[in-house]
């Protein structure tokens, strides 16, 4: 295994944060009880929208510090001898679009900031969108065993990947 | 002329209309100018008027007649039949609750207060919420908030997961299983109907007309008007008659005010209110969405957080 480049407390609040996302995320959908996963014990909170909306809220935070912290030490560091992969680049722009449409939503349900109906239509459905993209991509590197973001590039030539999240 | 202004202007015009119509009693000034601005409109409910003839209940069933649903049977099976049916479409004269063919109720109680009996009726639908939860919280985008402080159901983007009902702090919103695009798509598996509830008869306002509920009232008891306007006629209201209020605060403020002679805490106690079956409460309502409000710094403190972190990392050697 070649060594990631970020270091570990970086790549478990990474892949924590991105978990409680998704999950509190799909649990925005009236899903969990209708397919009686909230009857599983310790699962019941799943089934309560405010708790999960909190849960997306705190988890949010974990993840925006985050990506904007690996976003700085990509410009400023790793690009050095290192570039994104084609499913690391294609993350990476879903991100920026999980990032851009989730703050809209975090905007959008404050009471003084008035969002019409069809930019919040649009913004529930882009961020739904880049949401289930993400999942298809992270499938698709860990089938294709291309997880790494970030690879090193040909002039480094060493061949081998690096993990970042 | 954009739709927008076409649509300002019209309602302006009607509103004016309307004003004249009704004496100006019902419609404060400055409605029809706000209305052009597309400025959050709210109703005042003085419930020492009410003597709950049900006028307003008949005009709204009548009004909004043509959007009630009109289910296909048989209904589509449900995998796994967690979810009920929820089926008024054989129930639809039903009155003494909120059905998705009934989205005002009245709501009638004799209460002690100060050494008197009054006879307090309230004619209860949506509140109209500044920050409504059921909108905010829609999956889809169905229900919604427009600029003139109107929070209506789209019943063609609407799936009937009925989450609306479940996060509104009176759940308004009733279901109608076999009705909108859910049959389209996945029926067995994802959607059970659309929800209804009272839109403040939005189409009527684009005219320039009134609520019927407003409009058909024989006692005046709502009136309507900018909102500002409506919280201090409230409060005069209120003061003149040793009143209180309800729904100015409520989930963080509505756009529907009740002025009652008796405290709300009484009404609440004496209605034989079932929240869960159409007959909501007149209890206590803290803003629903109030956490998230607070969180708002820390979305600005994470992200700066990051960079901070990024750059001071950067000038080290490791990560
Ligand atoms: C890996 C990252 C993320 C995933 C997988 C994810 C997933 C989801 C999903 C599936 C939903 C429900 C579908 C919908 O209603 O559109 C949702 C809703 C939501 N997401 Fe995310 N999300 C992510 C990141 C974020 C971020 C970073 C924010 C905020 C900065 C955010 C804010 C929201 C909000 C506020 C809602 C929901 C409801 C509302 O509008 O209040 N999400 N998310
Ligand atoms: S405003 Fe219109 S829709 Fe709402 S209760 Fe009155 S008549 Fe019904
Ligand atoms: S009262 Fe309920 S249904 Fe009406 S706007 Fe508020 S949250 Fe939505």
């Amino acid at each position: 295994m070649p060594k990631p480049v970020a270091a570990r407390w970086f790549r478990i609040v990474y892949g924590l944060s991105v978990a409680a996302l998704a999950i509190s995320g799909m649990a925005q959908m009236p899903i969990f009880k209708r397919y009686y996963l909230a009857d599983i014990p310790g699962l019941g909170w799943l089934a309560h929208y405010f708790v999960t909306h909190h849960v997306h809220y705190f988890a949010a935070l974990p993840f925006l510090g985050i990506t904007i912290y690996a976003f700085v030490r990509y410009l400023r560091d790793w690009r050095r001898g290192m570039r994104l992969s084609a499913l690391g680049l294609a993350r990476a722009l879903v991100v920026g679009v999980l990032i851009a449409s989730g703050v809209l939503r975090v905007l959008k349900n404050r009471p003084d900031l008035f969002f019409g109906p069809a930019l919040v239509q649009a913004l529930d459905f882009v961020h739904l969108g880049a949401a289930v993209l993400f999942g298809l991509l992270v499938l698709a590197a860990v089938l294709a065993r291309r997880k790494p973001y970030l690879v090193a590039s040909a002039a480094a030539g060493s061949g081998g990947g690096a993990h970042l999240g | 002329m954009s739709d927008t202004t076409r649509a300002s202007r019209q309602s302006r015009r009607g509103f004016l209309q309307a004003l004249g119509a009704m004496g100006a009693a019902a419609v404060l000034p400055g409605t029809a100018e706000a209305a052009a601005r597309r400025e959050e409109l709210a109703t005042l409910h003085d419930l020492s008027r009410c003597i709950g003839c049900g006028a307003c209940v008949t005009a709204c069933r009548e009004t909004n007649a043509r959007k009630h649903p009109n289910p296909q049977k048989p209904f589509p099976k449900m995998l796994p039949n967690r979810v009920k049916v929820s089926d008024w479409s054989e129930r639809r004269d039903v009155t003494d609750r909120l059905t998705p063919y009934n989205w005002l109720t009245i709501q009638s109680i004799s209460v002690e207060h100060a050494g008197r009996t009054h006879e307090i009726h309230i004619p209860r639908r949506c509140m109209h919420c500044q920050n409504p939860p059921c909108a905010n919280l829609c999956p889809w985008g169905a229900a919604r908030k427009q600029a003139d402080g109107i929070v209506r159901i789209e019943d063609d983007a609407c799936m009937g997961g009925s989450k609306c009902r479940s996060v509104c702090p009176w759940m308004i919103p009733q279901r109608q299983t076999g009705v909108g695009i859910y049959l389209d798509l996945l029926p067995s598996l994802a959607g059970n109907g659309v929800m209804f509830k009272c839109d403040r008869c939005y189409d009527r306002i684009e005219q320039g007309q009134l609520p019927a509920c407003v409009e058909i009232c024989p006692l005046e008891v709502q009136k309507i008007g900018p909102r500002e306007k409506i919280v201090a006629r409230a409060h005069e209201l209120a003061e003149r008659m040793g009143g209180y209020l309800y729904g100015e605060t409520e989930n963080g403020g509505t756009n529907t005010i009740y002025v009652s002679p008796v405290p709300f805490e009484k009404l609440d106690a004496a209605l034989d209110a079932d929240t869960a079956q159409g007959r909501p409460h007149l209890g206590p309502a803290p803003d629903r969405l109030g956490l998230e409000q607070k969180l708002a710094w820390a979305f600005v403190a994470a992200p700066l957080a990051g960079l901070a972190a990024g750059l001071r990392a950067g000038r080290k050697k490791d990560a």
